[in-house]
């Protein structure tokens, strides 16, 4: 069992890093769009470690079959509601960053205009 | 041994939360509160399920499922709000 411990607490420590990483993602990328690619990859996955180091290292209170289902519900539900808020942030017109090269959501849109037309 | 680190990983935890909350509270538009918000929802999801891991209630975890549920929803209405107004 002590192997197991320590094992789920180094999962949960690789997790808890990840999030972190997230985190000063949020708060040093220059554009929204950007800032919604750290905040959502990166918490995803670390929220997932941290989650099943906890079910590993406390395995003993019988709490894992909860903890899969809670890491299943993130994986599914975390990527819609970044996209969604992506799709709406670019409809509502926020800028990129001035460092941004090109832009294929409007580059497509422009061309099924023309093609309407 | 294994205690110590599952401490010293949720204090980092907390730390994370601290960090995007000053997003949230910084950001120029709507969007960048929203994606900040959303974020610490995540990481106060993993600090309920670190609690209740701690203190061995199974029903904090029941807990954790329906708020982030309920954080979905609330993600899900901000961007229509953003996109089309209410």
């Amino acid at each position: 069992m002590a192997v197991l411990d320590i094992l789920g607490a180094l999962i949960t420590l690789i997790g808890s890093l990840f999030l972190l990483l997230g985190s000063i993602g949020i708060l040093r990328m220059p554009d929204v769009y950007n800032r919604m690619q750290a905040g959502t990859k990166a918490t995803t996955l670390g929220s997932m470690l941290f989650l099943l180091g906890l079910g590993i290292s406390y395995i003993e209170c019988g709490c894992i079959g909860r903890i899969i289902v809670l890491i299943l519900f993130i994986l599914f539900t975390n990527p819609i509601s970044s996209h969604a808020l992506a799709r709406a942030a670019h409809h509502a017109g926020i800028k990129l960053a001035d460092v941004s090269i090109r832009d294929c959501l409007k580059d497509d849109e422009q061309e099924q205009e023309g093609a309407s037309v | 041994m294994a205690e110590i680190i599952i401490n010293i990983a949720g204090y980092i935890a907390l730390f994370a939360l601290a960090l995007s909350f000053i997003r949230m509270i910084l950001g120029p538009t709507t969007a960048d509160r929203a994606v900040a918000l959303d974020t610490m929802t995540i990481i106060s999801i993993s600090l309920i399920a670190f609690i209740a891991s701690k203190s061995m209630r199974i029903i904090y975890l029941d807990v954790a499922t329906v708020y982030a549920l309920i954080s979905f929803l609330g993600v899900i209405a901000v961007a229509r709000y953003i996109e089309r107004g209410i």
